[in-house]
């Protein structure tokens, strides 16, 4: 059958609409007509009369961009990058045209290559400038450009809820191990720091300390009172001790320290008279100074092999009832010989 | 009620009248004053609740809030994004009346709980068309106000001068009018398909 002449102009002008991103190549391998887009991809905006290969490198698959080659690969799926920066990256497909009547069959007589941006669409509308009018009526590229735009607002939204319910997750997991009154840790912080302990294997110090005179406060001057004594003892630990230190409250007037790296006998007794001795200056109350004593039991975690701090706890314990029996004010650092004796513990 | 809807009522309030006037709206309605999470879903009766109680503390019949909350979602830069989700539509005003049909099917594609009703435009002449709303249930019209508003601000957006007026609620629908006079009568705002939004 013989075809009519397909000539470029009116060819193109379809073209133009139907697959704005095309280009005519002639027998040659050279640009005869670019699409209305095409022509944003090309330096100056008129490829005509360059060859296809000096405007876009044929990545997939491998294959000399003589026009031969490239027409041996008609109808199969190409992947071009632009020669010129940004390289965009296009995916392509190319059709032979007919021969024109009259040519004689020689020499092929072109080809349309058609092109689209693919996955790297929404870079290229950015770096070429592109409008709706560079694609085809009937292409998805708007409607995938406005899908891509509505799920990243709403990832946006959704990240920034994250992020506050995390904030309040972070706030409520901080105050569940905060004592309010204090300040200082509670009760449910003292497992995760011990465990904490267990696992970084360095020595550390537990130093059980109770108020001596706590319950005359209460009783004489009331809980207000009470109150203000246990916030004037947690703040003089905390000026007492170090910022890795733990300070646990871990009821009534019963504090509980860790001290990471504190493994020598007189450093820890020094930490204890001074903590003692910070403890019993008079707490301004009103009008009023009260005054408490604190004593101290304190284990330290190089006599334990393996390390048990659960048994240090125990022994702590039992060195702070051995200082409360010696008097008030006083500090006992566990020893074997306090652990024989602690059967009969005062209250 | 989707919370994007609240949320922009919230958006809406304390930008134009103040954080006292959200305040006072919800104290008035017997509600905790609410800030709303975009991606949750609350009664619908708050939603109500709220619209009820703006109108009241304005003065405003209802309509109205809800034609300033529809050109506020568009026109207010802390709602960009809408804006430009919007001008996907189309290139000018009138493709974009015509892309309106599509419009819950593209919320869908967003936000798949985000429902909105069904909305039809009718064409009577190259430059008259009007814009009917389908409202299920038996609620209070709202949705065909809040599109007069949001018409007003995107006809503003392309350049084009045109007429609009809600025509009433009948049950289960409610009608816009809309007489385009020009369609590029101003330089409009730009839009580029790859900017990032604002």
């Amino acid at each position: 059958m013989s075809f009519v002449a397909l000539d470029s102009v009116k060819l193109g002008a379809v073209l133009d609409t139907l697959c704005p991103m095309h280009l005519l190549l002639d027998g040659t391998g050279h640009i005869r007509h670019a699409g209305p887009a095409m022509r944003k991809l090309s330096p100056g905006g008129a490829p005509e009369g360059m060859h296809l290969a000096e405007l876009l490198d044929l990545r997939r698959p491998r294959a000399s961009d003589r026009m031969e080659a490239l027409l041996a690969l008609a109808g199969r799926k190409l992947h071009f990058a632009l020669r010129m920066p940004p390289r965009t990256e296009l995916k392509g497909v190319l059709v032979p045209l007919p021969s024109e009547a009259g040519a004689g069959g020689e020499a092929p007589a072109g080809a349309v290559l058609n092109l689209s941006f693919g996955i790297s669409i929404v870079d290229a509308v950015r770096d070429f400038a592109l409008t709706s009018a560079d694609f085809a009526a009937t292409d998805l590229a708007i409607e995938m450009l406005y899908l891509v735009e509505a799920k990243s607002a709403a990832m946006e939204e959704l990240r920034r809820l994250n992020t506050r319910l995390d904030g309040a997750r972070i706030e409520a997991l901080e105050a569940s191990v905060t004592d309010k009154l204090t300040g200082l840790r509670n009760r449910r912080a003292l497992e995760p720091v011990l465990t904490r302990m267990a696992e970084t294997r360095a020595d550390f110090a537990l130093m059980h300390l109770d108020l001596d005179h706590f319950k005359g406060v209460n009783d004489t001057f009331g809980h207000a009172a009470g109150d203000a004594v246990l916030q004037a003892v947690a703040c003089r630990l905390t000026s007492g001790t170090r910022d890795r230190d733990t300070l646990i409250r871990i009821g009534g007037d019963e504090f509980l320290l860790v001290l990471p790296e504190q493994s020598r006998t007189e450093a820890v007794a020094d930490l204890a008279h001074r903590l003692i001795g910070e403890i019993a200056r008079p707490i301004p109350y009103g009008d009023r100074r009260l005054t408490v004593s604190a004593s101290i039991g304190a284990s330290l975690s190089r006599g334990y092999d393996p390390l048990d701090p659960v048994r240090m706890m125990h022994d702590a314990d039992t060195a702070l009832y051995a200082a409360k029996a010696a008097g008030r004010g006083i500090y006992r650092l566990y020893t074997p010989e306090l652990g024989q004796m602690g059967a009969g513990r005062p209250g | 009620m989707h919370g994007l809807i609240n949320q922009a009522i919230e958006r809406f309030a304390r930008a134009t009248y103040g954080n006292g006037f959200w305040e006072r709206v919800c104290r008035r309605r017997n509600l905790p004053v609410l800030t709303f999470e975009a991606m949750q879903s609350y009664d619908p009766e708050v939603t109500e609740a709220l619209l009820d109680g703006m109108a009241q503390v304005l003065g405003k019949p209802r309509g109205e809030v809800l034609e300033d909350i529809g050109t506020f979602l568009v026109s207010s830069p802390s709602t960009g994004a809408l804006r430009r989700l919007l001008r996907f539509g189309g290139t000018g005003f009138v493709d974009f009346l015509l892309s309106l049909d599509d419009l819950p099917a593209r919320v869908r594609l967003a936000v798949p709980e985000l429902e909105l009703p069904q909305m039809e435009l009718r064409e009577h002449g190259a430059r008259s068309f009007s814009f009917v709303v389908r409202t299920e249930g038996a609620g209070k019209p709202w949705f065909g106000h809040v599109m007069v508003g949001l018409l007003r601000a995107m006809a503003d957006d392309y350049g084009a001068l045109v007429v609009m007026e809600h025509m009433g609620a009948s049950p289960g629908r409610e009608i816009i009018a809309i007489m385009l006079l020009e369609a590029s009568f101003a330089e409009g705002r730009r839009f580029d398909l790859g900017a990032r939004a604002p």
